[in-house]
């Protein structure tokens, strides 16, 4: 596993490598790059299985990363390939001819963080939601709380408690306060 | 089904021949729920009351994690069938809708569906926090906070899930309100119609289907 990242260090300039435990690793590309480096990982290194394709919004720092996890069945190892968009304007290339599930996946990433994937099959068909008209709601700037309680008729009279005081005043109320 | 499916269009019979079909005309009722009055002869309105709380049929639809509990609910482990409910596949074969749970719009869509196309007098048992007030679920961007604000609830069961004792105890509680003539969820329905449908439609945006659809 060192040596493949290693090699693929030298052709494919990953940086950020990042070892999770001995058989998971990460690694961060370039996005220009991604495509090719998944190509050649799924045809040539053996990580034939697409684990998941997910998506962080880093909203300090104006971007979007991509997580393409590949498993290696024989090896039994995990390959967690990165990839940084900027997130003002989240375009990436699709893999949906690498692996056809990945389209699905992708129309996820369009519907709830507002990434792109071009040609990507049903890619603008609502995947979950329906007649959604605000921004995707897995962004971070997307106050849901404050979106639920314009929308859906908020029943007045909701408490919150922290949970350790709470639970210490009905537990042991005779102790009062420490 | 999308908004394109409603519009007139000319449809080839089996036997060649040509004919225009309106759905909007042909395949629903354009007619809004009326209220039923109750009879004003008193034993004869206590007596189909008893009736109609005798016969309680529920729409076997799962709309959240609750449906769990009619499982164990419906076989011989709690057995509801002795307290005379039975499942029904159909919304039309139905007259209680059990909502378990947590509810999105998405689902709220298919709800108020069945629900319009059930046989009335039916009612309506909210189950869990998650219809009362959203319960964990009350700060979502897809889950309804407050069931009663879209359908005419009769019971509401709290419990994060109740246990299926607790459903039996609303199915019972149910069953008195109906003897009691205080099972008028249809008709608060009726008299109400306009309020719903609005907030049914503040969330569901892509109300794709006519207003009342039995």
């Amino acid at each position: 596993m060192k040596e493949l990242l290693k090699d693929l260090t030298k052709r494919y300039g990953l940086s950020a490598l990042y070892e999770q435990r001995p058989d998971e690793m990460f690694a961060t590309v370039k996005k220009e790059d991604a495509v090719a480096l998944i190509t050649y990982l799924q045809g040539q290194e053996g990580f034939t299985h697409l684990v998941l394709l997910t998506a962080v919004d880093w909203i300090e720092d104006g971007q979007f990363q991509l997580t393409y996890m590949l498993n290696n069945p024989s090896k039994k190892v995990d390959l967690g390939i990165r990839v940084m968009l900027d997130r003002t304007d989240p375009v990436m290339e699709s893999i949906h001819h690498l692996w056809k599930q990945a389209a699905t996946y992708q129309r996820e990433l369009k519907e709830m963080f507002g990434i792109d994937f071009p040609n990507s099959p049903r890619i603008d068909e609502p995947f979950i939601l329906e007649g959604w008209h605000d921004i995707p709601p897995y962004r971070r700037d997307f106050d849901t709380k404050k979106y639920s309680e314009e929308t859906y008729f908020p029943r007045p009279g909701r408490v919150t408690h922290d949970p350790a005081e709470y639970m210490k005043k009905k537990l042991y109320p005779e102790e009062g306060n420490d | 089904m999308s908004l394109k499916d409603l519009d007139k269009r000319m449809v080839t019979g089996p036997d060649g021949e040509q004919f225009e079909v309106d759905p909007m005309q042909d395949y629903f009722c354009g007619e809004v729920p009326k209220v039923h009055k109750a009879s004003s002869i008193k034993i004869w309105e206590n007596f189909l009351n008893w009736a109609r709380s005798e016969s309680l049929w529920i729409l076997g639809y799962g709309t959240g994690c609750g449906a769990i509990e009619m499982r164990p609910l419906m076989t011989p482990r709690f057995d509801a069938y002795r307290f005379g409910v039975q499942w029904r596949p159909t919304p039309r074969q139905s007259n209680v809708f059990v909502i378990g749970g947590y509810m999105s719009v998405k689902t709220l869509k298919r709800v108020i569906r069945s629900y319009e196309q059930m046989q009335g007098p039916k009612f309506v048992l909210g189950l869990g926090s998650c219809t009362i007030n959203g319960g964990m679920y009350w700060d979502s961007y897809n889950t309804i906070n407050r069931l009663d604000h879209y359908l005419p609830v009769d019971v509401y069961i709290t419990g994060c899930m109740p246990r299926p004792e607790a459903i039996l105890a609303g199915v019972e509680e149910l069953k008195k309100l109906i003897k009691a003539g205080k099972g008028e969820g249809q008709n608060k329905y009726a008299e109400n119609f306009e309020w719903y449908k609005a907030n049914q439609k503040k969330i569901i945006k892509n109300w794709d289907m006519p207003d009342y659809n039995w």
